[in-house]
């Protein structure tokens, strides 16, 4: 086997300590639900949960989300790569009572809110932005 | 890529299905799911063609329980087999723990079933991962068909052709009725936690 292989069995390329997942979790209680978004979740590129938080009744299956939005995500990311982007930013899918919106936190962790018609698109983006900045800080 | 949560302590962990287009991957999913449907508490995610062949990938979420005090959920996934969706099956490669490489032991697929060895080799090059070093079963699946009367490869040739080099545990399966499916699962799941134990203190 060459050096360039990775010898350490597939563990995350990244640490997180208890005290880091109760600050994140604060973030996205705080910036998040309580700016009336139904749920939040922080997943990473491989499709796991790192942190989630709703407002008590959202009875999504976050597990299946979380595999088809960094799937969906990294499906998007090629496509920009094939036509020549660095990355598309924006991702939001609207529904009739609930939308969805990803941003990418940093290159191992997506943020998924999942958000109805009281909260508009500009107020949410502003949150997100916030909440993706507080996050990128807790390491 | 497990993800272990001290907090709730949880593990998260990815594995999956790979194999030549119409092995079996999709059905050994099929199976575990109708085998252990009281226990998967949501429904198998199905990315496919009107043809049911696998666009993207199938997804099932599977909660093994408690080991060394942390409750495991582990992610079973399958890729699209058709040399075609090269782009997508290495996406859903992304973080994997284990897997599983399912071989088509009808005469006619010994040539698919090196190709896509081979391609899963280098796709796991592609995210710095040796397929030595990988968790990894071999199931060599349709063994069923011998019954009906249809000459098969035998399990020496299958053997010889896709372990001789990697010495992994192998087992004759059959995704439809089942044989084999349960135990090539186990075997999986339970190399890929050793290999995650030093992490879970
Ligand atoms: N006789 C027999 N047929 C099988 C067995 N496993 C799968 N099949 C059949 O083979 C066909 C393809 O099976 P799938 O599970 O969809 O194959 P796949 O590997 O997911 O294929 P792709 O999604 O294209 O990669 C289906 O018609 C299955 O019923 C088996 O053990 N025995
Ligand atoms: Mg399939």
């Amino acid at each position: 086997m060459g050096s360039n292989y990775d010898d350490n069995v597939s563990f995350t390329d990244y640490t997180l300590g208890q005290e880091q997942l109760e600050r994140i979790e604060h973030i996205l209680t705080e910036d998040l639900i309580k700016s009336g978004v139904h749920s939040a979740l922080l997943i990473d590129m491989a499709g796991n949960i790192i942190a989630k938080c709703d407002n008590g009744n959202c009875e999504h299956d976050l597990y299946s989300l979380a595999a088809l939005a960094s799937a969906n995500f990294a499906a998007v990311d090629t496509m920009a790569k094939i036509v020549g982007e660095e990355e598309f930013s924006l991702l939001f899918h609207k529904g009739e009572s609930e939308s969805i919106h990803f941003s990418k936190v940093n290159i191992e962790f997506l943020l998924i809110t999942i958000f109805g018609k009281e909260v508009s698109l500009g107020l949410l983006r502003l949150k997100v932005a916030e909440a993706v900045e507080k996050i990128n800080n807790v390491w | 890529m497990a993800f272990v949560n001290m907090k709730n302590k949880e593990v998260q962990a990815k594995i999956v299905y790979y194999g030549p287009g119409r092995g079996g991957k999709t059905t050994n999913l099929e199976y575990i799911y109708s085998k252990f449907r009281e226990r998967i508490k949501s429904d198998m995610v199905s990315i496919k063609t009107h043809g049911d062949r696998t666009l993207f990938f199938d997804f099932l979420p599977f909660d093994i329980g408690k080991i060394m005090g942390y409750d495991v959920k582990i992610q079973l996934y399958t890729v699209p087999g058709q040399v075609k969706y090269d782009a997508t099956r290495r996406l859903v490669l992304k973080g994997v723990d284990g897997m599983v490489f399912v071989a088509d032991s009808q005469i006619e697929q010994r040539k698919k079933n090196i190709l896509s060895l081979k391609n899963l080799q280098e796709n796991l090059a592609s995210y710095k991962k040796s397929i030595f070093k990988v968790p990894l079963v071999l199931q060599y699946n349709k063994r069923d068909l011998e019954k009906g009367g249809v000459s098969l490869l035998p399990m020496e040739t299958l053997e010889k052709d896709l372990n001789s080099q990697l010495k992994v545990p192998s087992f004759p399966a059959s995704a439809v009725t089942g044989e084999n499916v349960v135990p090539t699962m186990k075997k999986i799941i339970s190399l890929t936690m050793t290999s995650l134990q030093n992490v879970m203190k």
